[in-house]
């Protein structure tokens, strides 16, 4: 079985959160696509709530603090993405927002990526498309075609099997198998010198 | 080892009063910080380069050159000479005139500088940063050291049969650090000339500043200068000291919170963690920096910041004398203690001088 590594990011304010569950019922079910497919993922789940004062920080100082350091670089290192926003005012939670503003610009690309909402109810469910995937897209992250609205309804007492059920099971079977068909996900070293100095002189 | 002053010649309001310097205080506030280095006896006096507010150091050999006329054994520095947007042509002549002013007094720190509307105001675009701090630094490096210079880039017009004057102090050209933050390619620079490297180190955490100075390290025994534990290694670094460590800490909380480039972000104590800034006894400033050795090698030039943020000028000089009479001493003492034989000092004028005396005797 070949190993692979999800990174669940869930900007959820409240505890519980309705964010942070819907975040875990996509990684369980990533977690068992991808092991019908031969592969064992390794989860790591990040709570944005416990960073949001690192994030603001980063912003200002220009550097992340070590506990948000060790999850961009988790990040980083992931071979694929789950995403999961509450939607507020018509878009992605600021707090997500910041956090993809401090993650480096070439750290998603061609990961493959879960994109995922809450809301009160389903009318925001459109978000998704106008607002977060464009933000992935901007990143050049490979989105799964299918997104994740869970609106107040779903968490309703037909939840295990119903509409939603189905959407999680849809989105984490394409995401399981970008996974199967890529290689590790190769980590960028920021120091690492990519020309010789022959040819930045030569490049004049 | 050499221990000194950086400024970044900032114009920032006292928070705890308000009270806003002229500029024409600040300049001469930036003079007096000058001139009390030497008299507390520390060895290096550097100036930032900044063309935009809130700061005022936009002519460092003007200043440098004023400092250099009311001091007898300062060295004169820069924290940074922009090698990117000023002329290398007009810097090669500003700091060769400078050096005969000093009686070669003098080196110099290249960055890039990372204000972005700045460069057009010269003409460039910050987007072109490295590849104009590679050209302008390989023109700089031949105009002092060839008489006659025939050259072609890319960011300048050509030259021909061009002579920079004054040609420098005894034919030695000015030592050169070159000052990054987190680019590799100014780390490879700084290597391939066997130039030195000055870490900024105040703004980021150790492991950044250690990243880049091992590969400078690496880099410049690769290139044939030595091993690599004898590469020229500068840091920076940020104190505020008072005898009891909660007194330090009380006063310079205000600073540190309304502070132009980290205030209003994280707590003192957050960034006393993560960055080298030291807020305490003149003992704890003495243990940390101490402690930069153990991540970085040993090193060359420890340029503290303590003259920033709104600071009065009273409470700067009173730092100054706590560095220069119970820090830098026993920092001295300690650090040539841990120091091989075998890992040079940073060149100066006098010591560059020497050697190529000596490599005249030997040929």
């Amino acid at each position: 079985m070949k190993r692979r590594t999800l990174v669940v990011i869930s900007a959820g304010l409240s505890q519980p959160s309705s964010t942070r569950l819907l975040a875990d019922q996509l990684s369980e079910a990533v977690l068992a696509e991808a092991g019908d497919l031969g592969v064992l993922l390794d989860i790591r789940t990040i709570e944005l709530r416990e960073l949001a004062h690192d994030i603001t920080n980063a912003m200002l100082t220009g550097f992340p603090p070590a506990a948000l350091r060790e999850a961009l670089d988790v990040v980083a290192g992931a071979d694929a993405v789950i995403a999961v926003t509450p939607i507020f005012t018509a878009s992605y939670s600021g707090l997500f927002k910041s956090f993809f503003d401090v993650v480096d610009k070439d750290a998603l690309a061609g990961k493959p990526v879960l994109i995922a909402a809450t809301g009160g109810t389903a009318r925001h469910s459109l978000a998704l498309e106008h607002a977060v995937r464009p933000l992935f897209a901007y990143l050049r992250a490979v989105t799964v075609p299918t997104s994740v609205f869970a609106a107040g309804e779903d968490w309703g007492g037909d939840t295990a099997h119903g509409t939603l059920r189905h959407r999680i099971e849809r989105a984490a079977g394409e995401l399981a198998r970008e996974v199967d068909m890529r290689e590790p996900a190769p980590v960028a070293d920021p120091f690492a010198l990519t020309t010789s100095f022959e040819d930045l002189l030569a490049a004049e | 080892m050499q221990f000194g002053i950086f400024s970044v010649g900032d114009v920032t309001p006292d928070p705890t009063n308000g009270r806003v310097p002229t500029e024409h205080e600040r300049i001469k506030t930036m003079v007096t910080v000058a001139k009390h280095a030497e008299d507390v006896g520390l060895d290096v006096f550097a100036t930032g380069e900044h063309h935009n507010e809130p700061f005022v150091p936009s002519s460092p050999t003007t200043m440098l050159g004023y400092i250099a006329a009311q001091t007898e054994r300062l060295l004169l520095s820069t924290s940074t000479t922009l090698i990117t947007t000023n002329d290398p042509v007009k810097i090669a002549e500003d700091y060769a005139m400078l050096q005969h002013l000093a009686d070669g007094r003098v080196d110099l720190m290249l960055g890039r500088g990372n204000t972005g509307p700045v460069y057009p105001w010269f003409g460039k675009d910050i987007r072109a940063g490295i590849p104009l701090a590679i050209e302008n630094y390989a023109l700089l490096h031949r105009l002092w050291r060839e008489q006659v210079v025939d050259w072609e880039g890319k960011f300048r017009t050509p030259l021909q049969s061009f002579t920079s004057t004054p040609r420098p102090l005894d034919s030695i050209p000015p030592f050169v650090w070159h000052g990054s933050i987190r680019s590799p390619e100014i780390a490879e620079q700084a290597a391939y000339y066997g130039d030195g490297f000055f870490a900024n180190h105040i703004f980021w955490p150790a492991s950044h500043t250690q990243r880049m100075v091992a590969l400078y390290r690496e880099r410049f025994a690769h290139y044939g200068h030595g091993d690599p534990d004898q590469a020229i290694v500068g840091l920076g670094g940020q104190v505020f000291m008072r005898k009891n460590s909660q007194d330090a800490v009380r006063e310079f909380r205000p600073y540190f919170d309304n502070a132009p480039v980290y205030g209003h972000g994280p707590s003192l104590e957050e960034f006393t963690t993560e960055t080298p800034l030291t807020v305490g006894s003149p003992q704890q400033v003495i243990d940390r920096t101490l402690g930069f050795r153990e991540y970085v090698g040993d090193y060359q030039r420890q340029l503290f910041l303590v003259d920033h943020a709104g600071l009065p000028l009273k409470v700067v000089l009173e730092q100054m004398d706590i560095l220069g009479g119970e820090v830098v001493p026993v920092l001295r003492k300690e650090f040539a203690a841990r120091k091989p034989s075998h890992v040079p000092e940073a060149p100066t004028h006098t010591s560059l001088l020497a050697k190529a005396r000596d490599a005249k005797v030997t040929a």
